[in-house]
C-alpha cells in the first residue's frame, strides 16, 4: 500500500468517524425532542400501546385540549415575559459590570468577582420563603416583574462572569485606536466593541432566558395567579394523563427552540468566516 | 506646525515612577525615535503624548496648544499600535475610513483619501476583505493607511514593526520613512531595535529607566554618547570599556599603554572604543583571542584585555584563532572617556 492510499484510508475512517460522532450528538438531542413530538400527536390509546408507530396519526385532539386547558396560554405569556425581562435586566445590569471587572482597576475588584459567585451558594429554597414575605410586603408578590427579579439574582452571576470574558478577549487597543480616531469612550463603545461582543452577548442573553424559562421553584413559589408555564404544569399536570403531559412537555420546549433558531447566527458568528 | 514640547512631566504608578521629570522638545516635520530596553519609559511617554495615559505631573504641548488635559481625539494625533489594532468587524476600507467617518466627511472626499492613502500603503486591491484575512504585513500597512488618512499633525508608532519577520520590517523601514517624509507630519516613533532608531530616524532619545538619557541625532548618538548606558545599549557589538588610571594631567593609563585622556579629569576613568574603530598593530591594547565568529564581510573578535572583557570587528581576510595574541591600536579620534562615578562622558 503506498502511503497516499494509506492516507486517503486514514481520511476516509477519521470522516466516519466524525459523522458517527455528529449522528449520535444528534440523536442525543433530537430523540427525547421526536419522541414528544410523536406522543403529543397520537391518540389518547397509542400512546399507552406498544409497539409505536414512527409517524404519528397527527391527531391535534391532545395539544387543541391542552392550550384550550384554562390557564395555559395565559402562563404560556407570563413564561415568556418573566423569560425576557430575566435577560434584559440580567444583561443591563451584568454586561456593564463585566465591562467594569475588565476595563477598569478598582479596590475590591477580587473580592467582587467572588461575591457575585456566592449568590449562587444559597439555595433558593432557602431564600424563597423569605422572599415571598418581602414580596408581599413590597407589593411584588405574585407579579411577572417581582418573578424576572428573582430570575435576575439566579441569572445575573453568570451574566457578569461570561461578559467579563468577552471584554477581556477584546484588545483594549482596539478601543484605544477608536478614541485617537475620534471617538468618545462611548462612541467607541458602540461603534467597535458591541459588534464584536454581540454573538457572546446574544449566547448569554439567550442562557439568562433559559435559566428563567426552566425554572420552577421561585415560580411556584412567589406566584399565585400569574403563574408562569413550568409552574403551572408542575400543579396543573401532575394528575393530568400521560398524553397530556406529553402535550404539556412539548408546549414547554417549542418557545425555547424558537428562540435558539432564531439567535442562532449570533451563537455560530465569527468573524472574518461570516455567518454561515 | 506641530511642535510638540513636553516639560517636565512624570508618571507614576503606585510607588513606582515609570517616568521622572522628562523634557523634551520635537520639531515640526521631526522624525524622532524614543529607543530604550523594554520597560525604561519609552511607551508610557508616548501613550501620554497619544492622551491614552494622564500624567501625574507636567505639561504636554502640541502646536501652541496645552493638550494634556484633552482626550486622544481632540489632540490631533493619529496612532499606530504595536498589535495594529485594525478592527476585525470592518472591511479595510471601512478600517480606513473609520476616523473620516467619525470626523463627519462627505461620502466622496471619504472614498478619494482612503484610495489614495491605500495606494500609497499599496493595498488598493485587499480593500474589501476583514482582518481575519490579511497577513501580518498587509494589516500593519492597513494600520498606517488607517493613520496617515487622517492626515494629523503627529503620528504615534508604538513598535509598529516589531511583529513582523525580519525581511518584511527592512523592507517596512525604507517605506514607511520615505512615506512619513513624504506626509509632513511630525512622528514619534517608539521601538527597542536600534538598528530601526539608526535608519528611520531624524534624532534618537535614548531612554533608561525613566529617563532620557541623550537626544540627539543617530550619528551623535552613536559616535558621541552622553553617558556610558548609550554607548553599552547601542552599536552592535557594544562599545568597549576599559578602566583607566591617571598617569599626569590629561595623561591615562589603559591596560598599560598611555593615551591622552580628558584635561583635569578625575584619578579613576573609563576607556570607550568601539569595535570597529580598532586596527591590528605593532605596539597597542594587548589582548588574548578567545573567540572567532566570522560574518561574512568582517570577523568579530571577543578577546580578554588585561582581565576585562573586548571585542574587536576586523578585516575577514585577516586570519586568527582562540588563544592567539593580537594588539590592537584604537583610532585616536574615536575614544571617549566616562566618569564611573557619574558614569557621563568626559
Amino acid at each position: 500500500m503506498s502511503t497516499a492510499t494509506v492516507k486517503t484510508d486514514f481520511r476516509k475512517k477519521s470522516r466516519y468517524l466524525l459523522m458517527a460522532t455528529t449522528l449520535m450528538l444528534c440523536a442525543w438531542i433530537l430523540v427525547p425532542i421526536y419522541l414528544l413530538v410523536v406522543n403529543t400527536l397520537s391518540t389518547q390509546e397509542e400512546v399507552s400501546s406498544f409497539p409505536k408507530a414512527f409517524i404519528p396519526s397527527f391527531n391535534m385532539e391532545n395539544i387543541m385540549f391542552f392550550l384550550q386547558f384554562q390557564g395555559v396560554a395565559f402562563a404560556l405569556l407570563n413564561s415568556v415575559l418573566v423569560a425576557g425581562m430575566t435577560m434584559i435586566l440580567s444583561i443591563g445590569i451584568g454586561a456593564p459590570a463585566g465591562y467594569a471587572l475588565s476595563r477598569f482597576e478598582f479596590k475590591g475588584k477580587g473580592a467582587f468577582r467572588v461575591l457575585v459567585l456566592i449568590t449562587r451558594a444559597f439555595p433558593l429554597p432557602l431564600l424563597a420563603l423569605p422572599l415571598a414575605v418581602m414580596f408581599i410586603r413590597t407589593g411584588l408578590d405574585d407579579t411577572v416583574f417581582g418573578l424576572a427579579l428573582v430570575h435576575t439574582t439566579l441569572a445575573l452571576p453568570f451574566a457578569v462572569l461570561i461578559t467579563f470574558s468577552l471584554f477581556s478577549g477584546i484588545p483594549i487597543e482596539l478601543e484605544e485606536a477608536a478614541w485617537t480616531l475620534g471617538c468618545t469612550r462611548v462612541q467607541a463603545f458602540i461603534k467597535v466593541i458591541m459588534p464584536l461582543v454581540l454573538p457572546g452577548i446574544a449566547a448569554s442573553a439567550i442562557f439568562a432566558f433559559v435559566i428563567s424559562w426552566n425554572e420552577v421553584f421561585a415560580a411556584a413559589v412567589l406566584t399565585i395567579q400569574n403563574k408562569t408555564l413550568t409552574a403551572f404544569l408542575i400543579q396543573s399536570l401532575d394528575e393530568s394523563p400521560l398524553h397530556l403531559k406529553f402535550a404539556g412537555g412539548l408546549v414547554l420546549v417549542i418557545p425555547a427552540l424558537i428562540f435558539i433558531f432564531a439567535v442562532r447566527k449570533y451563537l455560530f458568528a465569527m468573524w472574518g468566516i461570516a455567518n454561515r | 506646525m506641530a511642535q510638540i514640547q513636553i516639560k517636565n512631566v512624570a508618571k507614576n504608578f503606585g510607588s513606582f515612577t515609570a517616568l521622572h521629570s522628562i523634557d523634551l522638545t520635537i520639531a515640526d516635520q521631526e522624525f524622532m525615535v524614543l529607543l530604550g530596553a523594554s520597560g525604561c519609559g519609552k511607551t508610557t511617554l508616548l501613550r501620554i503624548i497619544a492622551g491614552l495615559e494622564t500624567p501625574s505631573q507636567g505639561e504636554v504641548w502640541i502646536g501652541d496648544r496645552r493638550v494634556d488635559h484633552l482626550p486622544p481625539r481632540e489632540r490631533g494625533i493619529a496612532m499606530v499600535f504595536q498589535n495594529y489594532a485594525v478592527f476585525p468587524h470592518l472591511t479595510v476600507f471601512e478600517n480606513i475610513a473609520f476616523g473620516l467617518r467619525m470626523a463627519k466627511m462627505n461620502q466622496e472626499e471619504v472614498a478619494k483619501r482612503v484610495n489614495r492613502c491605500a495606494e500609497m500603503m499599496h493595498i488598493e486591491q485587499l480593500l474589501e476583505r476583514y482582518s481575519g484575512q490579511l497577513s501580518g504585513g498587509q494589516r500593519q500597512r492597513v494600520a498606517v493607511a488607517r493613520a496617515l488618512a487622517m492626515e494629523p499633525d503627529v503620528i504615534l508608532m508604538d513598535e509598529p514593526l516589531s511583529n513582523l519577520d525580519a525581511l518584511l520590517r527592512m523592507e517596512m523601514r525604507a517605506e514607511l520613512k520615505g512615506i512619513l517624509a513624504e506626509s509632513n507630519t511630525t512622528t514619534i516613533y517608539v521601538t527597542h531595535d536600534q538598528v530601526e532608531a539608526m535608519s528611520m530616524a531624524d534624532r534618537i532619545s535614548v531612554m533608561h529607566q525613566g529617563r532620557i538619557v541623550q537626544a540627539a541625532s543617530p550619528i551623535e548618538v552613536y559616535r558621541d554618547p552622553a553617558a556610558r548606558f548609550v554607548g553599552s545599549f547601542i552599536g552592535n557589538p557594544p562599545m568597549n570599556f576599559l578602566h583607566a588610571t591617571k598617569k599626569s594631567n590629561g595623561r591615562y593609563s589603559v591596560a598599560e599603554r598611555e593615551f591622552d585622556g580628558p584635561k583635569d579629569g578625575p584619578e579613576k576613568v573609563e576607556f570607550a572604543i568601539r569595535p570597529e574603530d580598532l586596527q591590528p598593530a605593532e605596539a597597542g591594547l594587548d589582548a588574548s583571542v578567545q573567540v572567532v565568529e566570522p560574518l561574512g564581510p568582517h570577523q568579530l573578535l571577543t578577546c580578554e584585555v588585561a582581565g576585562q572583557p573586548f571585542r574587536a570587528v576586523v578585516e575577514s581576510d585577516l586570519s586568527f584563532k582562540t588563544g592567539d595574541s593580537v594588539s590592537f591600536a584604537p583610532m585616536a579620534e574615536r575614544i571617549r572617556w566616562f566618569d564611573p562615578e557619574s558614569t557621563k562622558a568626559l
